[in-house]
């Protein structure tokens, strides 16, 4: 794929709709409204395929045996390792790890980075917009070894206040942020943040969950030391994540887990470790799901990154419009209202009903939102809401899904409003 | 709307709009409990005045969904005056009302559905159609373990 093409090229949505199985039949009869992509994406059959010809053509467990299958088992996960790399434009295989989603990617680099190199008095800065997963990793480490959380706020428009970046900054080791907010939609400035905490003299690590399936992505752009991201959001599935995370950086750390697959040798006095990426994928990965994110990552190549970014651009923009035309001061959207600075995630509010009963409400359409706090309870409070509900784009949505979302709000008006 | 009506009766949007003794009480004398649904976020607040074993006063706050909020409203209704033992007959009937559909280990599979106990629930019989969504039994069930938790403190 090449920018050139990708510049050309537009998304063909319903080519991609026959691509998902799950939009070829009616659920739970009804047409499948499906607006929760930033929960997990939908699958390709094209993915659904590679991980049934892996158990079908080549299973058999990965680096063990000396076999032809092993072998193929072992090319078929190596593969989809460097595929992904590309994906990312890391700059070799080795610095991609596979975890078993993004949470377990973070924890490990509290757990391995975070336990080798912080000690008591050491600052971690994050944002008030995390998900939990970037949350709770740092409050255990804070509880074992007495370091200090520092949190960026939120300023206008759901973009992060960094008027006092460079104070937070001060002393600081690590600073680790969501590249996305997966409430707001919130495109957070990574290269501006990671230059000002490496100037700081702070490693950087970014929560890409919500980026790295909808915007092309070049680590050499973002400039930062770590990146976690799952594989279920980018039409891959669940069970496998990913923690990129520089060469040098990967070979100072200590292992996360423990077990076979991860050692050079094993005595009854102790162990040495397998080089990297191997030292930290204890016991038989999830090599099914690994291929599977593989033929994700050639799905989305095949659409061009740059077109996907787009299309949700345009869909932004159109969703942002339509729910304003249709239901003016009723509803509430949260984060920023310029398409170009944020992703198509809408947590919104609609007059005083609550966001379960609007999602309930939404079913009865087939309009599948999310309802509630979305792993990010702290930005909740600094929202001042208990709950909203979430309505997320992916490539498979199209005007259409918008009409029927915004149209079906007022039914919720209907029943709940007074 | 069609094909929500038995989860949203008119009942049940009446305590919704119209909450029953929602407010606090001073603890102490009252008893109070704090209920989290870490699934959604909603919370609810259970007062009581216990004395000479009845229930004397009850208030409930907090904010949550149509269904969480009404079922708190009509519990502190159904509840106030009645006895402990009385309040204990009401909550494993409403318990039993509410997990028809789920999953327990100890549950014979016979298929066969226990009878409920014979209490009068009133208003509470509303909450029934919660069970086809079992998604929102939580939102149901919220009040009434929160209840109990603010009886043992």
């Amino acid at each position: 794929m090449s920018t050139d093409a990708g510049a050309e090229h537009e998304l063909d949505v319903a080519a991609i709709r026959a691509d998902f199985p799950i939009f070829d039949g009616p659920v739970n009869d009804r047409d499948l409204i499906y607006l929760d992509s930033s929960g997990t994406s939908q699958k390709p059959r094209q993915v659904l395929e590679a991980m049934d010809a892996f158990y079908v053509e080549a299973n058999a467990n990965v680096h063990r045996g000396a076999y032809y299958l092993s072998d193929q088992a072992s090319r078929r996960m190596e593969g989809a390792r460097t595929k992904v790399a590309r994906f990312i434009g890391a700059s070799e295989p080795e610095e991609v790890v596979f975890t078993k989603n993004a949470t377990e990617a973070l924890n490990l680099i509290a757990a391995s980075w975070g336990r080798a190199n912080l000690q008591t008095g050491d600052a971690v800065v994050l944002t008030v917009i995390e998900h939990h997963a970037n949350i709770v990793p740092w409050h255990m480490l804070a509880e074992e070894r007495g370091i200090e959380l520092r949190f960026i706020g939120i300023g206008d428009d759901g973009h992060l206040d960094l008027s006092n970046l460079d104070t937070l900054l001060d002393g600081a080791k690590l600073v680790s942020f969501t590249a996305m907010s997966n409430v707001l939609g919130t495109l957070t400035p990574v290269a501006r943040i990671a230059e000002a905490a490496h100037a700081a003299g702070a490693l950087v690590a970014i929560d890409a969950c919500q980026y790295v399936p909808h915007l092309p992505t070049r680590l050499a752009d973002l400039g930062v030391d770590f990146m976690a991201f799952s594989g279920h959001k980018m039409c891959g599935p669940t069970g496998v994540g990913v923690l990129w995370a520089r060469r040098d950086l990967l070979e100072a750390m200590p292992p996360f887990l423990g077990g076979g697959g991860m050692i050079a040798n094993v005595t009854t006095d102790g162990f040495t470790t397998a080089a990297v990426p191997h030292k930290f994928e204890a016991g038989t990965p999830p090599i099914a799901e690994i291929v599977g994110l593989g033929a994700a990552v050639d799905y989305l190549d095949s659409l061009s990154m740059e077109a996907v970014r787009r299309h949700e651009v345009e869909l932004t923009a159109y969703f942002l419009r339509t729910i304003k035309e249709r239901h003016g001061d009723d509803v509430v959207v949260h984060g920023p209202s310029e398409p170009a600075e944020r992703g198509g995630v809408f947590s919104f509010s609609y007059k005083d009903v609550h966001p379960h009963d609007i999602s309930q409400v939404l079913d009865e359409h087939g309009v599948n939102v999310r309802a509630g706090h979305h792993c990010a309870k702290p930005l909740m409070k600094e929202l001042g809401v208990g709950a909203t509900a979430r309505a997320s784009l992916y490539i498979y949505n199209n005007e259409s899904d918008v009409d029927r979302l915004v149209e079906a709000l007022d039914d919720a008006s209907d029943l709940f409003s007074f | 709307m069609a094909g929500l009506e038995d989860l949203y009766k008119e009942i049940v949007i009446d305590h919704y709009r119209s909450p029953r003794n929602w407010g606090e009480l001073e603890t102490p004398p009252a008893k109070h409990a704090e209920g989290l649904n870490p699934l959604c976020g909603d919370e609810v607040h259970v007062y009581v005045q216990v004395e000479d074993g009845v229930i004397t006063d009850i208030a409930i706050g907090g904010q949550g969904c149509s269904i969480s909020k009404a079922s708190a409203s009509m519990m502190s209704a159904a509840i106030k005056g009645k006895s402990l033992s009385e309040v204990d007959e009401l909550t494993s009937a409403v318990k039993q009302m509410m997990s028809i559909h789920e999953q327990s280990l100890d549950e014979d599979d016979s298929g066969v559905l226990h009878e409920p106990p014979d209490v009068e629930l009133g208003d509470l019989e509303a909450l029934k159609g919660v069970v086809k969504y079992p998604v929102r039994i939580k939102c149901a069930t919220l009040s009434w373990h929160t209840l109990a938790e603010a009886l043992q403190s």
